[in-house]
């Protein structure tokens, strides 16, 4: 049985806990908000470049030819993950579960015995897959500093990725990030950027199929465009990523207040009766000790 | 008057300009300047660095951008661009030093023709826009 001291201890020190939670819950609100904005703003941008591409794609008339990020080299031996998380902890399981999707991919891959490679964005992502994959980690990126998410940043990303590509140390490349969807939830992704994935729910309606003038010629466009639809789909995974971060951080942090609203009430009951108990301890022994003259 | 057409211009951040009624919009395209009314054929291009015109019935707004898309499609018109400035708001020390930048990696580096181009186009127009 704790002592009345240790009880009321415990309580001050829950309900200081209780006071860094709530904080925490409101800045990841007012951040959450900011991010989310963000994330729809930037929405348009990746949305019509998405729209062009497949534009052009459908234009291509020789696949052959046509780059290598759209169709991809041919073989299938080295993959390279690229593992958005954020680069700080308690958002509950914001970062463990994209890593848990990028664990189950890589071992899939070694499964099939191909190459892996994988550069991760954000620490805690770097924090939690050093242990297995030390040895395949061949990049460690983190936008610590940078107080918003820029595009710069991601194109700092794309263009690290590119160069890979084109010394040809890789044959696919993924993206793991979280997708927001709403503030409760958040889904974990993968999604395919080289060689570009089609997305095959797109209904082919006859408008799509416009004939366009291009100008210079379809293939000039699209070697221009690809490179930077990288970036472009990195910055919307990294804005995807901050929303949901913040979202994550808002509800764990909302369940620790409450929990710790739960501890403080416990407490403060046991408190009271063992308050009351010695109380009555003490009475006792004054009456019997008064029975007994 | 249903001689205007609607354009927007959209960077990676956010939609950065936007207009319903515009009447004609000049932009550098790679090729060439490219000035674009409305019934405009539907055409994709890509841009060079230098200055997009937009021109309505009582206002001319310019920009300057260093790449992008653009595509036209149903009177709409949507430019796709990373780096993009309203000439209003330029700073003139600001593209000076671009211009040093630029005329730097000009110098130094062994660049194929294709991006050389883009270089001195760049300077180019940077270069008219500290002028003027």
């Amino acid at each position: 049985m704790p002592s009345l001291d240790d009880l009321k201890k415990r309580i001050t020190s829950v309900k200081s806990t209780q006071k860094i939670t709530k904080a925490m819950k409101m800045v990841a609100t007012a951040k959450l908000r900011k991010a989310q904005e963000n994330a729809e703003k930037g929405r348009p941008y990746s949305e019509k470049m998405n729209n062009i591409i497949l534009n052009l794609s459908n234009g291509v008339a020789d696949k052959d030819n046509s780059s290598k990020l759209l169709v991809g080299t041919g073989k299938d031996e080295t993959h390279l993950c690229v593992v958005l998380t954020a680069d700080r902890g308690l958002c509950g399981g914001f970062n463990t579960n994209i890593i848990k999707k990028a664990k189950s991919h890589f071992e899939d891959i070694k499964k099939k015995g191909k190459n892996l490679k994988i550069i991760t964005v954000g620490m805690k992502g770097y924090d939690q897959l050093k242990r297995n994959y030390e040895n395949q980690i061949i990049k460690k990126i983190t936008f610590k500093e940078s107080k918003n998410i820029n595009y710069f940043d991601a194109e700092k990303v794309g263009k690290f990725v590119l160069d890979k590509f084109e010394n040809q140390e890789f044959d696919i490349c993924y993206i793991f990030y979280n997708q927001f969807k709403n503030v409760m939830t958040q889904i974990p992704q993968k999604q395919k950027i080289i060689p570009l994935q089609k997305e095959n729910t797109e209904e082919t309606n006859e408008e799509e199929n416009i004939n366009y003038e291009f100008e210079p010629d379809e293939d000039e466009i699209l070697n221009n465009l690809l490179p930077k639809n990288i970036s472009t789909q990195i910055f919307k995974a990294m804005l995807e990523n901050s929303a949901s971060e913040q979202g994550s951080r808002m509800t764990a942090m909302d369940n620790a207040t409450r929990n710790a609203g739960e501890l403080v009430d416990k407490l403060s009951i046991e408190y009271n009766r063992s308050r009351q108990a010695s109380i009555t301890k003490e009475l006792i022994e004054i009456i019997s000790g008064a029975e007994s003259l | 008057m249903s001689e205007e057409f609607k354009v927007e211009i959209v960077n990676p951040e956010k939609s950065f300009f936007s207009d319903d009624n515009v009447s004609e919009v000049i932009i550098p395209a790679f090729e060439g300047e490219m000035g674009i009314l409305k019934d405009h054929i539907s055409i994709i291009s890509f841009l060079k660095p230098g200055v997009i015109r937009i021109l309505s019935k009582n206002l001319e707004e310019k920009f300057y951008v260093e790449d992008g898309i653009v595509e036209f499609k149903d009177n709409h018109l949507s430019v796709l661009t990373s780096s993009i400035f309203n000439l209003k708001n330029a700073d003139k020390v600001e593209i000076d030093k671009s211009i040093r930048d630029a005329e730097k990696i000009l110098k130094n580096s062994e660049l194929d023709d294709n991006k050389k181009f883009i270089i001195e186009q760049k300077i180019e127009s940077l270069k008219s826009i500290s002028l003027s």
